[in-house]
């Protein structure tokens, strides 16, 4: 199994032209520590002469410091990589190892076990034709091996094998053996009809079954690990499918060339073909098929290659081409399963960016509908997701995308989302199915429209949105301006954040969650309020930017004004004219924004007040004369 | 007519894929070139993903000032006949302090002229994406790093907030001061590299390939005698042996392997046939057993 082809030594140059041929297999290892997997991997890389010598030297001494098998060599301290996971004796990522055998190029995805690592398994899955499970042949099936099957078939992967372990310490029963793989097709119905599964009882400490069929296991007839790693068939489902490509690129060196860069996901595509751009419809002919090495005749799925077409149709980075004949959905509504990824909770709600092919959007992600426990499989009742959870729910994207259900094509149906504050990435989604509604809900046009309305009570519509700590004088402010402007015969409204929890609101607590969509639904009215033509003053602690864009994003452009309320904590908890601060310090309210919930100053408010210095009439005066410096109390 | 992609073929559309996502999202990449054969590769798939445009970023060398002559030599070679638009970076302040692995030891030499110059290099040009050469199967700590590596404003790599990165899906967002490194040869072996350098032809520093040279011994590495800034008593011992080198950086931190292989296939054939790893002739990694990661956190590439 070594590369120990004769070749290397008497005839290099024809081992290397054989091995130019090699294909490319990706599979990932599912188990923990104990059910040997990291001594299988390590066992693969050296059987296959991954291993070098002086590798083997520290490798050996570790072993006697650190390792578990006495004299024997640890091979599972050969891929424990982080110097913490080593004190710990753990893995904590993804991890990808590399080997090869005189067949294939191997590329493992080596990930840890624990349901608190979900999020890396998934990640360690999304590229992988092939699982091995690992089982503990003691232990036989559990909950894990469960949840294990259930995340990789979830990301799409079809085959599986089932490494029944440590077969060396039940003797190399056939019927323990036999007994664990019938629990395992008893419940890998439930994961999907498409499976192909491979058990194999193996011992990888005592190398048997690894890289040949052992004596010890004489009954078994099914191949080693290794004969079935190199043999088994990929990619050929993904070359058949219609042709898709996401333009990553506009490749436009001069005036005479303009092409679209991108790396092929499904199909073939040649000269000639007929193509459509998603998600605009417009149809053209492929005319080049560019690489630096010449043009293709053919281009294939898995290959970059840079297409010409030959007529001028719109098309930038973003947009996918696709086969006319056979083109993609186009929608701004999806369902999908989400795995979540962050320590911060989904935000139901909120806002996020949504980055699926070359394309990133804007994505509202709805309450899920219900999560999936991922060692019952069952549905479980949700209303966010936590980290490592998975749920079913719905998106509205801000525009239109192309896209294929997940388990058809990976690459176009599977996104991941990003926290627009952080830019870390926060979920990993993939589309089930496009939601109809968005093409059956049709804006109504207004006859009398929102400028007319206006126009009607001689003013412009506006948005104050009073932002800043509990007790730092928001609402006084806003009632003393609200005065001011009604002198003037302006037509005002204030929307209270203690007034509206007590109705519209009142369903609502005080999570992070339950804040994003209190700010939501104090937006919505404030931007109906306002089209009805009113100047409306909402004054809501509002802790959180993002919300407060989400509302600035709601507004006609100009209309939404940010003022920053800005008392220091210190002044605003000895003020404390409802008392709150001190119940919150002493434990009796939770989530109180500046004491155990955070609360996140505006960057550029279009006016800030100091309260410190100025009374509540002065603020007041001074919005005023900023209204009136900006025209919006005249038409 | 291609039906089938072999290994090679598949490594070489993922790294063109990443270039391709950096040049379209990050606002000023720059493609770090150390001259060794994986900067080689790494230039040559450039070429391959923007054609017939040209890579829309610079090189940039961050020069130790020890590196080999014909290092250097190469590089300005290079540049000039690809056309590319070629930065050298050399840390003026190390250089007047007389920085230098004989007189200060390959530790302080290597922070202040490798790790200080690079970090000073990128918040000179205020580049927000440095693609580089690293491979995951170089190193225990590589293996489980991200092929978009986010950096802090202080350039500091932390192990625990690097992203996920699902199927070939990057998000390359930052926010200002932060960086991204980004290693498009993730995925590669030694073995893919020398095996692509002689499918493509790809021309690298004669160094590589075994010749007579001058070399000593020093601190149990043979190391050669590249110019007059060897201290004398050791210039004075060299011997003259037939070596090649399997990484290339400061000539005095760079161990020389005795050899005869002289062509690509020999080297190929020597690597396979050989029982040592490639890190072994750097001097910086055997410190400590956790040493690149310790490096890396500090801004290492």
């Amino acid at each position: 199994m070594r590369l120990n082809d004769d070749l290397i030594a008497t005839d290099i140059a024809a081992y290397l032209e054989k091995h130019e041929h090699k294909s490319l297999l990706r599979f990932i290892t599912c188990g923990s520590v104990d059910d040997g997997k990291s001594t299988l991997i390590g066992r693969l890389l050296y059987d296959s002469k991954m291993i070098f010598e002086d590798q083997l030297a520290s490798l050996e001494s570790d072993s006697k410091k650190v390792g578990t098998q006495g004299e024997n060599i640890d091979f599972a301290l050969l891929v424990d990589g982080l110097a913490a996971e080593r004190e710990q004796g753990i893995t904590i990522d993804v991890a990808y190892r590399f080997f090869a055998t005189d067949k294939r190029k191997f590329i493992v995805a080596d990930t840890p076990g624990h349901e608190q690592y979900t999020r890396n398994m998934a990640t360690g899955a999304s590229t992988a034709d092939v699982a091995i499970l690992m089982v503990d042949a003691r232990k036989g099936i559990l909950t894990q091996t469960r949840r294990h099957s259930f995340i990789t078939t979830l990301l799409g992967i079809r085959k599986l094998v089932v490494a029944v372990n440590k077969m060396d310490l039940v003797g190399y029963s056939e019927q323990v053996y036999e007994d664990i793989i019938e629990d395992f097709y008893a419940f890998a119905d439930e994961l999907a009809t498409d499976l192909e599964i491979q058990p194999i009882p193996m011992s990888a400490l005592e190398g048997v079954n690894i890289t040949s069929r052992s004596n010890e296991t004489d009954w078994y007839e099914g191949p080693s690990l290794m004969e079935y790693l190199e043999n088994v068939p990929v990619g050929d489902k993904r070359l058949n499918a219609s042709f898709r490509m996401p333009v990553q690129w506009v490749n436009r060196p001069n005036l005479d060339f303009r092409g679209f860069s991108g790396q092929i996901t499904a199909g073939t595509i040649k000269p000639g073909d007929r193509v459509k751009s998603m998600p605009s419809g417009k149809q053209s002919t492929i005319d080049r098929i560019v690489t630096a090495t010449g043009d293709l005749e053919q281009g294939i799925a898995g290959q970059s290659v840079t297409l010409t077409l030959a007529d001028e149709i719109d098309c930038s980075r973003g947009d996918v081409i696709v086969s006319a004949d056979d083109p993609t959905e186009v929608s701004d509504q999806f369902q999908a399963r989400i795995l979540w990824m962050s320590e911060s909770p989904l935000l139901p709600g909120r806002r996020y960016l949504l980055k699926i092919g070359s394309k990133t959007v804007t994505a509202t992600v709805n309450a899920p509908k219900y999560g999936i426990d991922v060692n019952t499989l069952s549905d479980v009742p949700a209303k966010t997701l936590e980290l490592n959870q998975i749920g079913v729910t719905t998106l509205s994207l801000d525009q239109a995308i192309p896209y294929d259900p997940y388990d058809v094509n990976r690459e176009m149906g599977g996104f991941i989302l990003i926290d627009r504050m952080t830019n870390d990435t926060v979920g990993l989604g993939l589309i089930d199915f496009a939601l109809r509604r968005a093409s059956n809900i049709h804006w109504q046009a207004m006859d009398m429209d929102r400028a007319t309305l206006a126009e009607q009570k001689g003013q412009k519509p506006a948005v104050l949105w009073f932002t800043g700590l509990s007790g730092s004088g928001k609402s006084t402010i806003a009632n003393a301006l609200q005065k001011l402007l009604f002198a003037q015969g302006k037509h005002t409204f204030t929307l209270d954040g203690d007034n509206v929890r007590h109705g519209l609101n009142r369903d609502l607590g005080f999570t992070d969650a339950d804040r994003v969509e209190n700010i939501r639904r104090v937006a919505n009215v404030a931007r109906l309020m306002s089209d009805a033509g009113l100047i409306t003053l909402v004054s809501f602690i509002s802790p959180f930017r993002s919300e407060r864009q989400m509302a600035r994003n709601l507004m006609a452009e100009g209309e939404f004004i940010e003022v920053y309320v800005d008392t220091p904590l210190e002044v605003a908890e000895k003020r404390d004219v409802k008392g709150l601060y001190k119940k919150a310090r002493a434990g009796e309210i939770k989530n109180f924004t500046g004491i155990d919930s955070p609360y996140e100053p505006p960057k550029a408010p279009e006016i800030t007040i100091d309260t410190v210095n100025h009374t509540p009439e002065e603020a007041a005066q001074s919005i005023l004369d900023y209204l009136k410096e900006k025209g919006m109390l005249e038409i | 007519m291609t039906t089938t992609l072999t290994h090679l073929d598949r490594l070489e559309a993922e790294s063109l894929h990443i270039m391709r996502e950096v040049a379209a999202e990050c606002e000023n990449p720059v493609m770090l070139y150390s001259v060794g054969k994986d900067s080689a590769v790494m230039l040559h798939l450039a070429m391959k993903a923007f054609y017939p445009s040209r890579p829309p970023f610079p090189l940039m060398h961050v020069d130790t000032t020890w590196k080999f002559r014909e290092m250097i030599e190469f590089r300005d070679r290079k540049a000039k006949e690809m056309g590319f638009d070629l930065l050298v970076h050399i840390n003026e302040e190390g250089v007047r302090q007389g920085v230098g692995p004989f007189s200060h030891g390959s530790a302080v030499h290597t922070d202040m002229m490798k790790t200080q110059a690079l970090k000073q290099a990128l918040d000179k040009y205020k580049f927000d994406a440095a693609f580089g050469g690293a491979r995951r199967d170089e190193e225990k700590s590589r293996a489980k790093e991200r092929i978009f590596s986010f950096r802090s404003a202080e350039h500091r790599w932390d192990p625990k907030r690097q992203r996920p990165e699902p199927w070939n899906v990057y998000n390359t967002r930052i926010n200002q001061g932060e960086s991204v490194r980004v290693f498009p040869l993730s995925n590669w072996t030694e073995l893919d590299i020398w095996q692509y350098i002689r499918r493509e032809n790809i021309e690298i520093v004669p160094l590589y390939f075994a010749a007579p040279r001058p070399v000593v011994n020093w601190n149990g590495v043979d190391i050669m005698v590249d110019d007059d800034r060897m201290p004398e008593d050791l210039a004075k011992t060299a011997v003259t042996k037939s070596v090649r080198f399997r990484t290339l950086g400061c000539y005095p931190l760079t161990g020389a392997v005795e050899s005869t292989a002289d062509t690509l296939e020999a080297i190929i054939q020597e690597m396979l046939l050989t029982t040592t790893s490639e890190r072994q002739g750097r001097v910086i990694d055997v410190d400590q057993s956790a040493s690149m990661e310790k490096k890396k956190q500090e801004g290492y590439f």
